[in-house]
This record gives C-alpha cells, structure tokens and sequence, in this order.
C-alpha cells in the first residue's frame, strides 16, 4: 500500500473516535492527528478533505481545557504547512472559536491558540488580515501580560507574524499597545523570549518611520544594547536586526543610535559572531553611513572598519561579502577623509579581486564595483591606489588614473614616488582610445613629468634607443 | 490727298478738340495733383516711421546695455558681501569643524563607556551562569552522597573513601559523613489529580492510567468453591479509582484556586475595617458610627411609594395656598385629570 493509501488508512480510523463517548478518547485522537498532520503535508490535506475540522471547531467552544488544547493543536498542525491549508481552516470558522479560547483561564489553552492563530498568520496579509478582523490582537496583548513564560513567548511571536505583512497591520498592534509591554519583555533574561520580542519590535519597526519612532519612544535604547552583548546567537542577531529596521528609515533616528551608542555595541556584536548572524549589524553600519557624512565619520570614529574587513576576508557566504562591500562602500564614499581612512586598511585590494572572480556571485560583483568607483571617486591616498594600478580591469583603471591625474600636479613629493614606485611605467603601459577620458587623464599626468622621463618609461623605447645605435654613423 | 482731306474736315473740330483735351486736364489736374500728394506723403511716412522705429531699438538696446551693466557692477559689489556672510556662517554653523571634532570625540568617548558597561553586564551573566552551574554540580554531589551513604567506614571496617593508605580521607569521605541518609520510603507515584498543566502544550505525556496491582495474600488456601481466584477478587476489590479526566479537572487553575483561597480566608478572618490604632487617647473623641443595620429603619422606605416630596409645616408662612394670580396653564389643569385612573399615562 502506497503511503498515502495508509494515511487515508489512519485518518479514517480516527475519525470515529473523534466523536466517542468517552472524553479521554476523543482527547487522545485528536492529539494522534495533530502529530500526524505536523510532519506531514499530505495529511494535513487529508484531515481537510475530510471534513474533520468543523468537527475540531465546534468542540473547541464546548469541550474541556484538554480538549482544546489538542484541538488546537490539531489546528496548529494543519495550518502551518500551506496558505491554502492555512485558508481551508479560516473558512471553517475556526478563527472565532481560537479567539474565544484566547479567553479561557487556564494558560496551556491560550497558548495553543495563540500558536495556531501565528501559524495561520505566518503565509501572507490577508490572513494576518482576517486573525485581526475576529479581534485576536488585543487578547495577545493581554496574553503578553501574563506570568508564565511560555504563554508570553508564543503570543509575541504571534504579533511578529501578524505585523510583519503591511504597515496597516502594524499599525493594528501598535494601536492595542503592544509596544509598552514588549518593550519591558526585552528585559526578561529568558533566551526565547527576548528573540522573539526583539523580533516582534523589529517586524514592527521596519515599515515606516513613524513606526520607528514610536519603537525608540518606548525607550528601548539603552537596554537593548544589552541584547548584543547576550550568549545565544539570535538574541543577538535580532538586536542587531531592530537596531537595523530603526537605522535605516531616517538621519535623525540614526543620529539617535549613534548618540546612545549603538554603534559601538553592534561593531563588538559583529567583532564576536561568525556566520549569518553578522548579518544585520553590517546591514546597520552601511545605512548609518549612507545617511551622511557625519554620521560615516562617527562610524569611523568607533573603530567600525576593521570589523567589515575581516568579514570580507573571512566569510564563505557570498551574500554576507557583498554585503560588507556596500556598507565599506557607503562609508568611503562621502569626502576623502573618509576614503583615506577606508583606503588605509588595504580592503581596496580585496575588494577588486572579488570583483574579478568569476566564481563570485554577480550581487557580490555588482556590489564590489560599485563599492570601489564610490570609494575610488574620493579616494586621494595614492599609496593605497598604486597597487590597484597594476591587475584593475579597464573601467576601474579609468578612475584610478583620474585620481592620480588630480593629485600629482599639485604634490611634488607625490610625483617622485609616482615615478619610482613603477606607476609612471604602467600608466605608459596602458592602451586607451584617443579621445576617451582615460586618455585624458594619461596626457594630464604625462604632462607633470618632463619629456625625457616619458619617453624614457614609454614602452619599447630601449629597442627605440637600439635601433638608434644600430643606425648610427660614428663620427670619425 | 486723302490724308490732307482727312486732316482738313479734322481741323474744324480740332480746336474745339484741343479746348477739351485742355479743359478736362486742367479739371483732372488738382485731382491727380492731390492724390500724388497723398501718396507721396504716406510713403514719407512710412519712411519715417521706419526710421523712428530702428532709432527706438537703437536706444532701447543702448539702455539695456547699460542698464545690465550698472546692475553687475551693483551685483558684484553684493557678492562680495554675501560671499563673506555665507562663508562664515557655513563654517560656524553648518560645518563647525571643531563642534565636529568635539562631537566625534564625544562619541568615540560614549562608545568606550557603553563597551565597557557591557562588558561588565556580560561578566555578569557569565559569572551568574557559573553559580548556577557550581550549585548545581554540589546539588548533585550532595544527592549522590546520601544515596550512598551506606559506603560510610566504620571503626572496625573503612569505607572505599577511607583506605588506610591514604594521607587523609577523600573529600567523598568527609562529604558521607555530614550527609543524611536517603530513606529507603519510594517517592509515591504521580497520581492523576496532580496534573501539571505545562507538560500539555507539546504533550509529551499522555494521560496516565494507574497501572499498579495489588500483590496476592500469602499463603491462603483455596476456598472450596466455585469461586473466583482470591487474586483477581481481590484486584477487582481494591481497584484504586479511576476518575474520569472531566471529573479529575477542575475549571481553574492552581493560581486561581490560591487566590480563592486567599479571599475566602480574609473574608472570614476580617472582623472590621478600623485597624487598630496605637494611641488610643487621641481617638477618644470620636463618634461611634452605626452600623448599617443599626442606622436604618427597619420596613420598607416609604420615601418613592408613600410620598414623593418632604413636607414641612413649622416652615410654612401662611395656613393656606398661595393664591394664584396669572391664569393657570390650561394644559397642566388637565394633568390626571383628562384620562381615567387606569390609563395614567399621558
């Protein structure tokens, strides 16, 4: 018998023992399939074909707390799989039962329905939409307030799944006062929780900048600059991803973070953590960079650019680098302050090898690139831009020659080094289109050097100088 | 011949033709005079408007150029002033180099108080954590050793801790001796009642069905009989209850029953609201207030069935009604007295 032949099998047997007389058996049924449908697509499908779920709704406003639980959890199991599932069980009506189970006095009840309602939230707005049009939000939020933890943690992950789809929705939470309390929650040191309360604000947050602010009013920092500095890795990572979603909307809330010292905080998160978990706090430099210049120099200031360098160097994911390259490249490209001070830590060089390997992902080029024009645009540190002189690919070359164009005419000191350094010779050694601005920029930097030592780096002018002798009459 | 002929019957009307022709040019003539003048005069002036128009450009475009000149002149002199205010203004206000460097230092500043503040929190949780786990450890050792108290040595016969080639006794040694015994008494398996409600979310337990049996009696001889073996009889017999799990649960949970608890107990406990105060001096002026059921009276209150309105007589200044002067509203004359007793409404 194929398995779906057994599963049919089973879920025929247990469906008369849904409705037996004796209470333990029903309770103990509806736990068998709610295991069954949660490892299993197929059966969860099953257990809406066959009609089982009116049946679970309608027990769940009559019978025991027991009952409900598995009920819920039944719930729970079927809608987590699908958004059609997920659908299936919204049209049976089972949203008001879950909603007034929210209600109920014993604690374990409340959970599972609030379980079940985020995993029916989780697929997309319109069901989040139809959890918070049978009036499901402001329950949660009195579920938050509860003593037991684990009622807490479930109920804030519900929110975090009912916000995250749309502002509107958001703005739902927000308006029953979910803020407050999450806010408080940060606190708590249970792991779990503080993950999924962070991740609720942040879910929050990340829409709008009034959003935003009403986050940073409920006085989140200085405290969650406590989360960074957690032992388990997702607290960090979504402290991270709050302080990120609040970052990135507008100069002044970044100008805030900064003030607060959220900069340093999530520069040593970044320093301690390995992986994906990296992730948002490079994301959160590079948006407090892009903002302005000033707030790129604070980023400077506390001593950000060494972490982002390392990443680069030492991470295998590709989108973790690329994501270390736009941020070095939004902190670089303001003034030449800020390119020498990028420039210094020798990352220029990196970042063109990773623009020029093909086994890099086209993101991570892309990224590179860009970084390095923004960066290359205002860079005057020429000691940083000769070794770039010698592997760049045309279209970088253009800038770095027009780099050089601009500074050696004014620095004699700079033109000495030009010249020994060996750049003098390459930049001879370089075939450009007449007319083209690459060309430009060779005559202009040809024309800072006398004659004599151009001709003398141009190539093939030791075979010129033989030809000459071989030519030549001795005078007698 | 003819031609002379011709000319000469021609010569009669000649003078006659010849005053004509004169006549009818000099009547034309002041015609043909004024319209040259005419159009004479309108090609002077076309000429000379012309001319007025050019030498109106001429100066318009002289004024115009100097006009624009004077302005510059005027302009740059206004550069130069706004020039030196705006470069000031932008290096005082809007790019302050120093209030720049300061707030940069500022934060750099910041930014070692909050890393050294998190550090401290961080050794903290660290430190915390190694408690936890030191006292769990000795929580264990300490379980361990009233386990195996039995290992204790004696004066005639060392324990394994105590060998008598050692220095000292080893620390487990030390440890059995302060230790009490664990009692051989078996935890008392969990019964139904005391549910714990947490274990339900992932229920990782199912309902447990008390599964002991009672052992058989020693030693009884068969009862002659067709009777049942004493074993079963005596399982059936002292079967321990099996609750159903609705009559086992009830509706609240333990914190809900202490709270109950709690209220019932004060409810009962409090005798009156007053506390007990200290000095008692000071509240011996203080007027004794009735109880409720001492204060009221005791019936029905008439006050909304008997009467409505408190009436006083010792108030009243005259034996009668107040006489009335205006005529009465027609409409409040009729007042209970247009309908019948039985539909008061009006």
């Amino acid at each position: 018998m194929s398995q779906r032949q057994v599963l049919q099998g089973v879920i025929s047997l247990l469906r008369p023992l849904l409705l037996d007389v004796v209470p333990t058996i029903q309770q103990t049924a509806a736990l068998a399939l709610g295991r069954l449908a949660y490892f299993n697509d197929d059966l969860a499908e099953a257990v809406v074909k066959e009609d089982i779920l009116p049946q679970l709704v309608c027990s769940l406003s009559e019978q025991n707390r027991f009952y409900k639980k598995a009920a819920a959890f039944v719930l729970r199991a079927v809608g987590k799989h699908s958004p059609q599932l997920a659908q299936a069980i919204v049209e049976c009506g089972a949203l008001e039962a879950l909603v007034i189970c929210l209600e109920d006095f014993d604690p374990g009840v409340k959970e599972g329905a609030a379980w079940a309602l985020g995993y029916i939230a989780r697929h997309n707005s319109e069901l989040s939409q139809a959890v918070v049009d049978a009036g499901a939000v402001p329950l949660l939020v009195l579920c938050i307030q509860e003593p037991e933890i684990a009622l807490k943690r479930i109920a804030a992950s519900t929110l975090s799944d009912i916000s995250k789809h749309s502002p509107e929705l958001a703005q739902t939470v927000v308006d029953a006062g979910a803020i407050a309390y999450l806010a408080q929650m940060i606190l708590n040191p249970d792991a779990k929780l503080k993950c999924q309360v962070l991740s609720a604000l942040s879910q929050i947050a990340k829409h709008s900048v009034d959003l935003a602010e009403l986050v940073v009013e409920a006085e989140i920092f200085p405290v969650v600059l406590t989360c960074m500095k957690d032992s388990d890795e997702y607290v960090k990572k979504n402290g991270a991803t709050l302080i990120r979603e609040i970052a990135k909307h507008s100069p002044e809330l970044s100008q805030f973070i900064v003030n607060a010292g959220g900069v340093a905080a999530v520069i040593d998160c970044i320093g301690s953590c390995k992986g994906t978990v990296r992730l948002p706090g490079i994301m959160m430099l590079g948006y407090v960079a892009a903002h302005s210049e000033n707030l790129s120099m604070a980023v400077i200031v506390s001593k950000g650019i060494p972490p982002l360098c390392t990443c680069l160097l030492e991470e295998h994911e590709d989108h973790i680098k690329a994501a270390a390259a736009w941020a070095l490249g939004q902190i670089g490209r303001h003034t030449p302050e800020h390119a020498r001070a990028v420039a210094e830590t020798n990352v220029l060089g990196t970042l063109l090898s990773m623009y020029m390997d093909i086994r890099s992902s086209e993101d991570l080029q892309l990224k590179a690139k860009r970084a390095l024009k923004n960066i290359l645009q205002k860079c005057t540190y020429l000691p940083a831009l000769e070794p770039l002189l010698h592997d760049a690919p045309p279209n970088i070359m253009k800038h770095i020659v027009g780099q050089f164009s601009k500074v050696l005419p004014h620095d004699s000191k700079a033109r000495r080094l030009f010249v020994t350094s060996g750049g003098l010779k390459k930049v001879q050694e370089i075939k450009a289109e007449p007319g083209s601005l690459l060309q430009e920029y060779i005559n202009t930097i040809n024309n800072c050097y006398p004659e004599e030592v151009v001709r003398y780096y141009s190539p093939g002018y030791s075979e010129m100088l033989l030809e000459r002798v071989e030519n030549y009459q001795p005078v007698l | 011949m003819a031609a002379l002929v011709r000319l000469e019957t021609r010569l009669s009307r000649l003078r006659e033709e010849y005053f004509l022709k004169n006549r009818s040019v000099d009547e034309d003539r002041k015609i043909v005079y004024k319209a040259a003048v005419k159009i004479q005069s309108w090609f002077r002036g076309c000429r000379v408007r012309a001319y007025l128009r050019y030498l109106n450009k001429m100066a318009i475009s002289i004024q115009k150029w100097w006009r624009g000149y004077q302005s510059r002149r005027y302009f740059r002199k206004m550069i130069k002033i706004q020039k030196r205010w705006r470069g000031y203004y932008v290096r005082k206000y809007t790019h302050n180099y120093y209030a720049l460097k300061k707030y940069l230092e500022a934060i750099s500043l910041n930014n070692e108080i909050v890393r050294n503040e998190l550090q401290e929190y961080a050794e903290m949780n660290e430190k915390k954590k190694k408690k936890k786990d030191l006292e769990k450890k000795e929580k264990e050792k300490k379980y361990k050793a009233r386990k195996m108290h039995y290992l204790l040595s004696t004066e005639q016969i060392a324990g394994i801790y105590n060998s008598p080639f050692r220095k000292f006794p080893d620390p487990m040694e030390l440890l059995l001796r302060q230790s009490k015994p664990l009692s051989h008494r078996q935890q008392q398996p969990k019964s139904p009642f005391t549910y714990d409600l947490y274990d339900w979310p992932t229920c990782k337990r199912p309902p447990a069905f008390p599964t002991g049996e009672p052992l058989p009696p020693i030693g009884r001889q068969k009862p002659q009989g067709p009777f049942r073996d004493a074993a079963e009889v005596l399982r059936q017999r002292y079967k321990p209850l099996e609750p159903t799990l609705r009559v086992a649960a009830s509706i609240s949970s333990p914190l809900e029953k202490a709270r109950e608890e709690m209220k019932r107990e004060e409810w009962r406990k409090c005798i009156h609201d007053n506390e007990f105060l200290p000095f008692s001096s000071y509240h011996k002026n203080e007027k004794y207030e009735l109880s409720i059921h001492a204060s009221e009276k005791i019936g029905k209150e008439t006050y909304g069935i008997k009467h409505f309105r408190e009436v006083q007589p010792n108030k009243w200044i005259a034996g009668k009604d107040f006489q009335t002067v205006l005529p009465s509203i027609v409409l409040f004359e009729k007042f209970g007295k247009t309908y019948s007793k039985a539909g008061q409404i009006v």
